[in-house]
């Protein structure tokens, strides 16, 4: 027996919405049978993981505040995977990011550098920053492969272990608080440095308004610009794009500092809105995710909003389920693999024909 | 400087390099065959969590070996299903798979945190083993060394002497050619896949068995992401495997040691040196060899057959 594929003539634009929903039914399907094997409610972790995390107004807040990021950092992310280019170390752009714009906040602290400006510079100035320093990060893999072909896979992905020990030796040597009692955490930022809540008293801070900026935007490019059309042009067929002149160089350029960017802007919005200081991990690997993200949405900014709430909501419902029903926390990484996947094996669907050929 | 010194940090070179070596001569069988699975660092963490939960339960070194082996082969299934079924994308899918064994081995292995067990036994021939200033490097080893320096000479005496491995090749350079020649392209590269599999999963339970001897969430550390790095580092040439192994286990002993004498500059700057040396030394080889002179020319191309 095998599988025999036959291509279509044009992709199934039905197969290409139900796709990511027969995914996510069957990774759901895959999980419940796991919860079954560790002996517990496949219905009750049903609920704890998509449905509770719905019904609270804080929850509802919580979802937003982890989606957030995960959206931010896939939307620059389809850049590069759209061009068929694989930045797949954006958790070391989002740690870079943050750094970047925490070093300015634990500058300004205490009113230093506040004299004749006053404090209003500081905030939108750290965003600045965070943005750039992801976007210089992105760049090495980037340089490094339009100079002299090295794999941006490797690269990327190595520099992420190397943002991670620079965070750590920041955290635990000089920027530590030396009023922290030793813990290795920087000083809390100052009110200046710290983007602030939408809602009084709530979790939700300013940083979901720089994701929704992001997705229109990145909306916009991706199908009115000629940019988008060159994205996706060197992505399925670079040698068209090379005769009609395009620059491979730049595009690969390009799309990298985008999405290095969005990752940085991610990083610090998340180390000034939500965390308030730096410590030695400042993501659950958000920035591994969003690549999960990214797919389930199908390269599309507003599919990546949807994708990114699903994830956020493994996330929450993953913490709620290791509470309620002590379900182990590493599910919620299997069932995002299995997710992944699923939506991969989906995606062949939209562009063949497949059938069970049982051989002669 | 005093021989058995020497002797002594050589060995611990050799422990650091054996999973990386392992894992890479997997790897690059499995594109040498035209598949790229970033999926390594997944497979190994599979390996090393299943490897010892079995040798813990069986009170053997052998079966957790054996355990972690088919572990790693039934993860390449996996991603072989979608690659090779499906000729879904290779990198995503190898990074679902990394992603996925990350969690899964978490799940197998949360009974056995804090566990421990004997580390592997190590040869021991009265008269050679004892010998000053080599004996113990050469002949006081624990199996896993010898199994992976006789798993390369396979993969090197294969690839380049056989016909299997010539055909191996062939699939890997130009996969239609081969098919229209009549090789069964697809069933090729799912045996190199997993082949590729079963060596990552073995080099994960040498982490967990003999490297550390117990389980811990993560404990891969990136050695898979390494060991893809090191195939490209070798060109593709399987001895060069050994030689690259080497050097980055090299590396990270050099970096243990320098924490241990306490050097003057941070341990998270030592501890980045390995990640660092592979950033260098990709880029130290691409200086000399432009653009994948030497990689597979269909290195993640799927396959599909007219008909």
């Amino acid at each position: 027996m095998r599988l025999d594929l036959q291509a279509r003539a044009a992709p199934s634009r039905t197969i290409a919405i139900a796709g990511p929903i027969l995914a996510l039914l069957a990774a759901m399907l895959i999980g419940a049978a796991v919860v079954a094997l560790l002996g517990k409610s496949p219905a009750e972790a049903f609920m704890a993981y998509f449905v509770a995390p719905l019904s609270e107004s804080w929850s509802l807040q919580a979802l937003a505040v982890k989606a957030s990021p995960l959206i931010l950092i896939a939307v620059g992310l389809s850049f590069c995977f759209r061009a068929n280019l694989w930045n797949i170390g954006a958790e070391g752009q989002f740690t870079v990011g943050g750094l970047a714009g925490g070093w300015l906040a634990l500058a300004t602290r205490d009113g230093a550098y506040q004299g004749t400006f006053g404090g209003w510079w500081i905030l939108p100035a750290m965003l600045v920053l965070g943005a750039m320093g992801g976007v210089l990060y992105a760049l090495i893999p980037a340089i490094l492969r339009v100079t002299l072909g090295v794999s941006e896979i490797l690269s990327s992905l190595m520099l992420v272990y190397i943002a991670g020990y620079g965070l750590d030796y920041l955290v635990r040597g000089p920027w530590r608080d030396p009023q922290g009692f030793n813990f290795p955490v920087t000083a809390n930022f100052d009110p200046e440095a710290t983007l602030p809540s939408l809602i009084a008293d709530g979790r939700l801070h300013a940083g979901i308004l720089l994701t929704v900026v992001a997705v229109l935007l990145a909306g916009l490019v991706l199908s009115r610009g000629m940019f988008g059309f060159e994205v996706r042009l060197f992505g399925t067929a670079p040698k068209a794009a090379r005769f009609a002149g395009f620059s491979e160089r730049a595009l690969t350029l390009a799309v990298f500092a985008i999405s290095g960017g969005l990752a940085g802007l991610a990083g610090i919005a998340e180390v000034s809105g939500q965390i308030g200081q730096l410590q030695p991990s400042i993501s659950p690997g958000y920035g591994f995710t969003a690549i999960i993200v990214a797919f389930l949405g199908r390269l599309s900014p507003f599919g990546i909003v949807l994708a990114g709430l699903v994830l956020a909501l493994t996330y929450i419902g993953g913490e709620g389920a290791q509470v309620s029903m002590k379900l182990p926390l590493d599910l919620t990484g299997a069932f995002q693999g299995v997710l992944l996947m699923c939506v991969l094996a989906a995606d062949v669907f939209t562009r063949y024909r497949v059938r069970l050929v049982r051989e002669a | 400087m005093n021989p058995d010194f020497v002797q002594l940090v050589l060995i611990t070179v050799v422990t650091a390099a054996t999973p990386l070596a392992i894992a890479a001569i997997g790897e690059l069988v499995a594109e040498r065959a035209g598949v790229l699975n970033l999926g390594v660092e997944g497979m190994m963490i599979v390996g090393a969590s299943v490897g010892f939960a079995a040798a813990y339960l069986s009170d053997s070194t052998l079966l957790g070996a054996l355990a972690g082996t088919v572990s790693g082969v039934a993860m390449a299934g996996l991603f072989a299903f979608l690659v090779i079924g499906l000729a879904a994308n290779q990198v995503a899918s190898g990074l679902a798979l990394t992603i996925l064994g990350g969690g899964l081995s978490g799940l197998i292995g949360a009974g056995f945190v804090g566990q421990k067990r004997t580390a592997a036994p190590s040869l021991s021939i009265p008269g050679l083993t004892d010998l000053p200033g080599f004996g113990r490097l050469v002949f006081g080893q624990d199996m896993f060394v010898y199994a992976g320096i006789a798993l390369i000479a396979a993969v090197a005496y294969g690839l380049a002497r056989t016909r299997a491995g010539l055909t191996l090749r062939a699939v890997g350079d130009n996969h239609q050619s081969a098919h229209v020649l009549g090789f069964p392209v697809l069933r090729i590269r799912l045996l190199a896949v997993l082949f590729g599999g079963g060596c990552a999963g073995l080099a994960g339970s040498y982490l967990s068995l003999a490297y550390t001897p117990f389980w811990s969430p993560g404990m891969t550390a990136g050695r898979g992401w390494i060991a893809l790095a090191l195939v490209v580092f070798a060109s593709w040439r399987p001895w060069r495997v050994l030689a690259g192994a080497l050097l980055f286990g090299g590396a990270t002993v050099l970096q243990l040691h320098a924490q241990a004498l306490g050097v003057g500059l941070p341990g998270q700057l030592l501890s980045a040196v390995p990640y660092l040396a592979t950033v260098l030394a990709l880029v130290l080889l691409s200086w000399r060899n432009r653009r994948g002179a030497a990689a597979p020319a269909m290195l993640g191309a799927p396959f599909i057959a007219d008909r």
